[in-house]
C-alpha cells in the first residue's frame, strides 16, 4: 500500500517536471472553451445545464488522454528503469496503480480547473448542480478508462510516439462502436445481439446518459470494468515483457 | 552457516536460447564475489533472477534463507542492486530519487533521512543533491545508482558491471567505494575487466555459455594459468641449441623464444603442472657457465586462464 503511494506520488511529480503538465492543461482548458463555448453553442442555446461542456468529451479525451497515458511505461522501459522499479521490493500490481492512479489523479485536477464554466452557468442561471457533479464524476469516470487503455498499451512498446497512437486508434474503436456506421454495418447481417453488444462496449452509448446528469448503476458497472480489465491486461503485459528480457 | 546466496541448477531458456544452464553456487558472509564471463555468457540473466526480475525457467534461488519463489518481497529487501547501464530517473534530482527509493523500501520517515545523509556522504554527492540526474556526469550518475543500492544497508550488494563506461580515474573510485562497502557485506560484482577481479574480489566465478566454467580465489586461478611458475630469461651468447638443452632441463614443459637480436635470446621456459622451475635452471646456467641478464617467474595471470577458459567453450559451440 506504502509502495503503492510512493509510485503514485513519484509519477504525479514527473508530470511537472517537464513542462508536459502545464502545457497539458491549458490546451486542456483552452480545448474545453471552444468546443463548449463555439461548437456546443454554450450561450446561444438558452439552457442553463453543460451538455455543450460534457458532450464534447470523449472526442477531447480521445486525442489529450493518450499522452498523458503515454510515458508510464514506455519510458521506464526505455530507459531501463523498469529493472531498477521492478526490482524494488514492490509487486507489479502495486506499480501498476500506482502509475494509473497518478495519471487519473492530473486529470482529475485538469478537469477541476474547468470550474470556471461551472460558476459561469451558476451566474446566467439556475442549473442543477446535482447534473453537474454527476457529469463531472461520469467524465472522469471515462477519464480512467481511457487512462487504463493507454496505460497498458504504453507496456507493449519502448516509443511514446508508437504508444501514442495505437492509443488513439484503440480508443477510437470504443468510440466508434456507438456510432450509426459501425451499427449499420453490423446490423446489415449480424445478429442483434452482436450489434448490440458492439454497440454497448461504446464509450458514447454509457456516457449519453451521464452528460445529461443522470448515473446509473450499469453505467458506472461498465467503466469501472473497463478500467479493471485494462489494468489487469497491464500487468499481465509488464510480467510478459520482464519475462522477455 | 547458511549462504548468504544459493543458487542451485539454475536454467533459463529464451525461447530456444539457453543464456543460463544448470548453475550453481553459494557465496558466503563477507565474500567479494566476481562474476567472470565474455560478453553474453549470461552474467546479467543470473544477476536479473537473483534479483526477482526474471523469473526462472529452472532451479532455485536462496537470499539470505529466503526462497525467491515464494517470498520475492522479502528476498528484494534484503538485495541491493545496481543494474547494467545504472539506470535511473534522469528527470528527478538524486534527493528525490533516494527519497523515493527509501520510501518504496518502507524505511520510516526519520530513517529515510538519516540514512540517505549517510549514503551521500559516503558517495560524496552532496555537492549534487539538486541538480537533475541527466545533467550528472557518468561517474556521478554510477554514484547515485551505487546510493541507491545500498541504502537500506542490505546484507546483500549485486552490481553488474559497475565499473562499464567510466574512465580509468572513475572507474578507480568505483573500485575504492567498493572495496570500503565490502566489509560487512555479500557482494557479486560482474566484469570483464580482469585487474577489477584482483582488485576487489576474494573469489572469482568464470562463466561462459551459461555453465560455471571455474571457482576460486583469484590467485589460484591464477595458478591455473600455463605460464604460472614460468621462468623468463634473458641471454647473451651461449651456443646455438641453448633453447633446446634448456628444454631438457627436469620440470621444464616447452620453452618459447620471445624476442631475438643479435646473439641475445630472450626466453620462456613453461613449467610442467606444479612444478616450480627457479632452482633447476639458475642450477643449469652456473653448470653451463651462461651468464643471464634478466631472470624472473611468472605468477601466471587471470587473463590467460580467463581466455583458455572461455575459448574452449566457444571453439565447443561453433563445432557442435
Amino acid at each position: 500500500m506504502n509502495a503503492m503511494l510512493t509510485v503514485l506520488r513519484r509519477e504525479l511529480a514527473a508530470y511537472f517536471y517537464t513542462p508536459l503538465a502545464y502545457v497539458f492543461i491549458v490546451i486542456f482548458l483552452f480545448l474545453n472553451g471552444i468546443f463548449t463555448f463555439y461548437l456546443g453553442q454554450f450561450f446561444t442555446r438558452g439552457q442553463a445545464d453543460l451538455l455543450p461542456f460534457f458532450q464534447f468529451h470523449p472526442y477531447l479525451y480521445l486525442v489529450l488522454i493518450p499522452p498523458v497515458a503515454m510515458r508510464l511505461w514506455a519510458e521506464e522501459r526505455k530507459t531501463g528503469t523498469l529493472e531498477l522499479l521492478m526490482t524494488l521490493p514492490i509487486t507489479t500490481g502495486q506499480a501498476v496503480v500506482g502509475k494509473f492512479l497518478a495519471a487519473w489523479l492530473f486529470t482529475a485536477v485538469a478537469l477541476a480547473l474547468t470550474f470556471p464554466i461551472w460558476i459561469t452557468v451558476s451566474y446566467l442561471g439556475n442549473p442543477d448542480h446535482g447534473a453537474i457533479v454527476a457529469g463531472y464524476l461520469g467524465s472522469l469516470l471515462m477519464a480512467g478508462a481511457y487512462l487504463a487503455i493507454g496505460a497498458c498499451i504504453s507496456v507493449l512498446t519502448k516509443s511514446q510516439v508508437i504508444a501514442f497512437v495505437l492509443s488513439v486508434v484503440v480508443s477510437f474503436l470504443f468510440i466508434v462502436s456507438g456510432l450509426p456506421i459501425v451499427l449499420d454495418f453490423f446490423g446489415a447481417w449480424a445478429p442483434a445481439w452482436l450489434a448490440q453488444a458492439v454497440a454497448s462496449l461504446s464509450f458514447l452509448r454509457h456516457f449519453e446518459a451521464i452528460q445529461t446528469g443522470v448515473i446509473e448503476l450499469p453505467d458506472i458497472v461498465y467503466f469501472a470494468s473497463m478500467i479493471g480489465v485494462w489494468l489487469y491486461a497491464n500487468t499481465v503485459l509488464v510480467e510478459a515483457k520482464k519475462a522477455a528480457g | 552457516m547458511q549462504p548468504a546466496v544459493a543458487v542451485r541448477h539454475l536454467t533459463k531458456d529464451f525461447g530456444a536460447l539457453r543464456a543460463v544452464d544448470d548453475l550453481s553456487f553459494s557465496v558466503g558472509g563477507g565474500e567479494v564475489v566476481g562474476f567472470l564471463g565474455p560478453n553474453g555468457a549470461g552474467k546479467s540473466t543470473t544477476m536479473k533472477m537473483i534479483t526477482g526480475y526474471l523469473a526462472p525457467s529452472a532451479g532455485e534461488i536462496e537470499v539470505c534463507g529466503l526462497d525467491l519463489s515464494r517470498e520475492p518481497l522479502a528476498v528484494k529487501a534484503a538485495i541491493g542492486y545496481l543494474p547494467e547501464g545504472a539506470p535511473l530517473y534522469g528527470d528527478m534530482t538524486p534527493r528525490r530519487f533516494l527519497d523515493f527509493v527509501a520510501s518504496v523500501r518502507g524505511m520510516a520517515p526519520d530513517v529515510r533521512g538519516r540514512r540517505i545523509d549517510a549514503v551521500v556522504d559516503r558517495m560524496a554527492l552532496r555537492g549534487v543533491l539538486d541538480q537533475s540526474i541527466e545533467t550528472l556526469s557518468k561517474g556521478f550518475k554510477r554514484r547515485v545508482g551505487l546510493a541507491q543500492a545500498i541504502l537500506h544497508d542490505p546484507p546483500v550488494l549485486i552490481l553488474d558491471e559497475p565499473t562499464d563506461g567510466l574512465d580509468p580515474n572513475q572507474k578507480h573510485e568505483v573500485r575504492e567505494l567498493i572495496r570500503d562497502i565490502a566489509a560487512d557485506k555479500v557482494i557479486i560484482v560482474s566484469t570483464h575487466i580482469l585487474e577489477e577481479v584482483e582488485a576487489i574480489c576474494s573469489r572469482a566465478v568464470i562463466i561462459a555459455g551459461g555453465r560455471l566454467l571455474a571457482d576460486g580465489r583469484p590467485a589460484e586461478l591464477a595458478s591455473r594459468s600455463q605460464f604460472h611458475n614460468a621462468v623468463v630469461l634473458v641471454l647473451r651468447g651461449g651456443p646455438a641449441d641453448l633453447p633446446e638443452q634448456l628444454a631438457a632441463v627436469p620440470g621444464v614443459a616447452r620453452v618459447e623464444i620471445l624476442d631475438e637480436a643479435g646473439d641475445t635470446r630472450r626466453l620462456r621456459l613453461l613449467a610442467q603442472h606444479g612444478r616450480g622451475l627457479l632452482e633447476t635452471v639458475t642450477d643449469k646456467l652456473r653448470s653451463a657457465g651462461w651468464q643471464a641478464d634478466e631472470l624472473y617467474v611468472e605468477q601466471g595471470r587471470l587473463d590467460d586462464v580467463f581466455r583458455q577458459l572461455t575459448l574452449e567453450v566457444a571453439g565447443r559451440e561453433t563445432r557442435s
